[in-house]
C-alpha cells in the first residue's frame, strides 16, 4: 500500500471531499424533485402548463385548487369521487393490517421460539409467495373469484393482500422476537403460565414497537397495491381504491394537472406515515441482513 | 428448564420429551393460520394455474366451463414457442431485469457509501432517499410520464430550451432513438432505457437500505488499520468494503432480479407494453384481458415461474453452497 503522502492518496481524498456533497445533493434532488413537481403542477392550470412547460413555480395569482376539488367531489357533483376511494383504500389497508398482524405474530413467535416439525422448512413458504409472479396468482384467483361471484368484493382483496404480506411480516417479526431474551418467558413458564398467557402478557408488550412497524409496512403495501385492485375491482367504480382511481383518471380525458392532484392525494398519506416511522420500519426490515 | 434441572436423570428425560411434544404441538398450532393462508392463496392457485395452462379456456367461459376435467392440450405452449411476440417479450424481460437489477444495486451502493459517515441532516437525507421506494407506484409512474411528456414535460422543455435539442424526445413512445456521441449516431432502445431507469430509480432505496445496514455493522478496525497504512479511499473500497458487502449484494441481486422479472405495474403504467417494452408480465395481462385467453395467459405465467425456479436452483446450488463451504 502507498504511503499517506502519495499523490494518489492526496488526489483521491481531495476529489472525495468534492464528490461526496455533490453526490448527496444529486440523490436528494433526484428523489425529491418528482414529488415537488407533482405538487407544483397540481396547483396550476393545464393551459398555462402547456404554454410554459419549462416554468416550475407558477405565478402566485395563477395558483388554483380546482384540480383538488374536481378529484375529491363525488361523481354526482361532477367530480371523480376520490372521497369514496380514500375510504375504500383505508378500509382495505386497515383490514389487511389487522388480519396480517394477528396471523403473522403467532407464526413468527412459533418460528422464533418453538421447536416443531417443519420449523426449518418455513422459509419455503416465503419462497412460494415471492418467487411466483403476482400475475401468475392473479389468473386462478380471478377465475375462482369470478366463479364464486365474489370478485368485486373488497374483503376478497384483503385476503389476497394478507397472503402477499404475510411472509415478509413473519420474517420481520421473527427477527425481532429472536432479539428478546428467552429468560423472561422461561421464568413465566416456571410460574405456571400457559403458552398463550406468555405470548399475551410478556412477549407482545415487549414487541409493540416491532409490531407497529410491521403494521405500518403492511399498510403501505396494501395502500400502494395496484395489480390485484385493477383485475378485481375495475368494473365496479364504487369499490375502487385510490391507486385504481388515479390510474383510471388517465383513461378519461383528464388534464394532467388533475392527474397530479390525484397522485398527490394518493401519495401524501404514505409520506406522512413514513416520516413518522421511517426508522422503526427500516430497522425491522434489515435487522436480519446485518449479519451478512 | 429450571425445574427440569432439579429432577433426577430419567424423570428429567421424560419431562423433556413431554415438553418437546407440547412445544411441537403449540408451534404447529400457532403457525397453522400462516400456513393455511399461504396454501389457499398461493400454493393451490399456482397448481391450478399449471392445470389451466394445459387447457383451452376463454375468459367468458370461466363461469360455466368444467375447470378440472375438460380436455388437456399442449396448444398454449405450442402457440407461445412459435410466436415472435413471446420470444421478443422474453428477451425484453431479461434485459429489463438484468439492467434494472444492476442499476438499482449500483445506485444503492453509491448512495450508501455517500451517507455512511455522519453529517448534519443525515437522518433526513436518509429518509428522503427512501421516497421513491415507499411512494405508490401509480403516482410516481404518472409524474415520470408528465415529466417526460413531449408536449409539456419539464425534461423536454429544458432539453429544447437550454440543451439545444432539435426536437422534444417522446421518451415513452419511441422504440428506437439515435444517440449522437462525438458525431457518431448510435441506435438506442429509448423507451426500454427509460423504463429501466425508472426501475433503477424506484428500487435503489431497497438496495441502499440493506447495504447501509451491512456497512454500519462492519467492524471499523480493518478500515482504520488500512488508513494508517496509507490506503486510498478507492483501495479501501476495493479491498476492504466490497469483499464484506459481497454477501449482501449477491442476496440483493437475487431478490431484485426476482422482483423485477415479475414486475407488472411499472411497465403497464408507463408504456402499457408499447414501444418495445412488452415484458412477460404485461403479456400475461394482455392475453387475459384483451384476448380473453386464460390458457395462454397461464402458460406465459408458468413459463415465468419456471425460469425463476431454474435460476434460483442454480443460485442455491452453486453460490449459496460455496458461500457456506467458505464459511465452514
Amino acid at each position: 500500500m502507498k504511503r499517506r503522502g502519495s499523490l494518489r492518496y492526496t488526489i483521491e481524498v481531495r476529489a472525495l471531499r468534492v464528490i461526496r456533497p455533490l453526490g448527496i445533493a444529486f440523490f436528494v434532488l433526484v428523489c425529491v424533485f418528482p414529488f415537488l413537481y407533482m405538487a407544483l403542477l397540481s396547483v396550476r392550470d393545464i393551459s398555462e402548463v402547456i404554454a410554459s412547460p419549462g416554468t416550475l413555480i407558477p405565478p402566485l395569482d395563477q395558483i388554483t385548487f380546482d384540480a383538488y376539488s374536481r378529484v375529491l367531489r363525488s361523481v354526482e357533483d361532477g367530480g371523480e369521487g376520490f372521497g369514496r376511494f380514500l375510504l375504500n383504500s383505508a378500509g382495505v389497508a386497515l383490514g389487511t393490517v389487522v388480519v396480517t398482524l394477528i396471523v403473522s405474530t403467532l407464526g413468527a413467535y412459533a418460528v422464533a421460539r418453538l421447536e416443531f416439525f417443519g420449523r426449518r422448512q418455513v422459509h419455503f413458504l416465503f419462497l412460494a409467495v415471492y418467487l411466483f409472479p403476482p400475475i401468475l396468482l392473479a389468473i386462478p384467483l380471478f377465475v375462482a373469484f369470478s366463479r364464486l361471484g365474489l370478485r368485486g368484493q373488497l374483503p376478497m382483496l384483503v385476503i389476497v393482500y394478507v397472503a402477499q404480506t404475510l411472509p415478509i411480516c413473519v420474517y420481520m417479526l421473527r427477527n425481532y422476537f429472536e432479539t428478546v431474551p428467552k429468560s423472561l418467558e422461561e421464568a413465566a413458564e416456571v410460574d405456571g403460565a400457559t403458552r398463550l398467557q406468555i405470548i399475551r402478557k410478556i412477549t407482545l408488550p415487549l414487541a409493540v414497537p416491532a409490531i407497529a412497524a410491521t403494521g405500518l409496512f403492511v399498510f403501505m403495501i396494501a395502500w400502494n397495491e395496484f395489480l390485484f385492485a385493477l383485475l378485481f375491482l375495475v368494473e365496479d367504480r364504487q369499490n375502487w381504491t385510490v391507486s385504481l382511481g388515479v390510474s383510471q383518471l388517465k383513461n378519461v380525458e383528464t388534464p394532467e394537472t388533475t392527474l397530479m392532484a390525484g397522485s398527490l392525494i394518493l401519495t401524501i398519506p404514505i409520506i406522512v406515515l413514513f416520516m413518522f416511522a421511517e426508522r422503526l420500519m427500516t430497522e425491522g426490515l434489515t435487522r436480519g441482513a446485518e449479519k451478512g | 428448564m429450571a425445574l427440569a434441572a432439579r429432577l433426577p436423570g430419567s424423570r428429567r428425560r421424560r419431562a423433556r420429551g413431554a415438553r418437546a411434544r407440547r412445544e411441537s404441538r403449540a408451534g404447529l398450532a400457532l403457525v397453522s393460520p400462516t400456513f393455511v393462508v399461504v396454501l389457499v392463496m398461493v400454493v393451490l392457485p399456482v397448481l391450478w394455474a399449471l392445470v389451466l395452462s394445459f387447457q383451452r379456456i376463454r375468459l367468458f367461459q370461466v363461469r360455466s366451463v368444467d375447470l378440472i376435467g375438460g380436455e388437456y392440450t399442449l396448444r398454449n405452449y405450442d402457440l407461445l414457442l412459435g410466436s415472435s411476440g413471446f420470444l421478443e417479450a422474453a428477451r425484453t424481460t431479461l434485459l429489463y431485469s438484468v439492467f434494472g437489477t444492476a442499476g438499482s444495486i449500483v445506485l444503492g451502493l453509491a448512495a450508501a457509501l455517500l451517507v455512511r459517515r455522519s453529517f448534519r441532516g443525515r437522518g433526513l437525507v436518509r429518509a428522503v432517499m427512501l421516497l421513491p421506494w415507499v411512494a405508490p407506484v401509480v403516482a410516481v409512474t404518472f409524474v415520470w410520464q408528465v415529466l417526460l411528456s413531449p408536449q409539456f414535460g419539464f425534461v423536454n422543455a429544458v432539453g429544447t430550451e437550454l440543451l439545444g435539442w432539435d426536437a422534444p424526445i417522446p421518451f415513452l413512445s419511441q422504440e428506437r432513438g439515435e444517440l449522437s456521441l462525438f458525431g457518431i449516431g448510435i441506435g438506442v432502445p429509448t423507451a426500454l432505457l427509460v423504463v429501466i431507469a425508472f426501475e433503477s430509480w424506484k428500487s435503489f432505496p431497497f438496495a441502499f437500505l440493506f447495504i447501509l445496514a451491512r456497512l454500519q455493522a462492519t467492524p471499523g478496525e480493518l478500515e482504520e488499520a488500512a488508513k494508517v497504512d496509507g490506503a486510498t479511499p478507492t483501495q479501501i473500497l476495493r479491498h476492504i468494503l466490497l469483499p464484506q458487502l459481497a454477501g449482501v449484494i449477491a442476496l440483493l441481486a437475487v431478490l431484485r432480479f426476482i422482483f423485477t422479472f415479475n414486475a407488472f405495474d411499472e411497465i403497464y403504467l408507463l408504456t402499457n407494453g408499447g414501444a418495445g417494452t412488452q415484458v412477460l408480465a404485461t403479456q400475461v395481462y394482455a392475453f387475459l384481458t384483451a384476448r380473453n385467453d386464460v390458457g395462454a395467459a397461464a402458460a406465459v405465467a408458468m413459463f415465468m415461474a419456471a425460469v425463476l425456479a431454474i435460476l434460483l436452483f442454480v443460485y442455491v446450488r452453486f453460490f449459496a453452497e460455496r458461500e457456506r463451504e467458505r464459511a465452514a
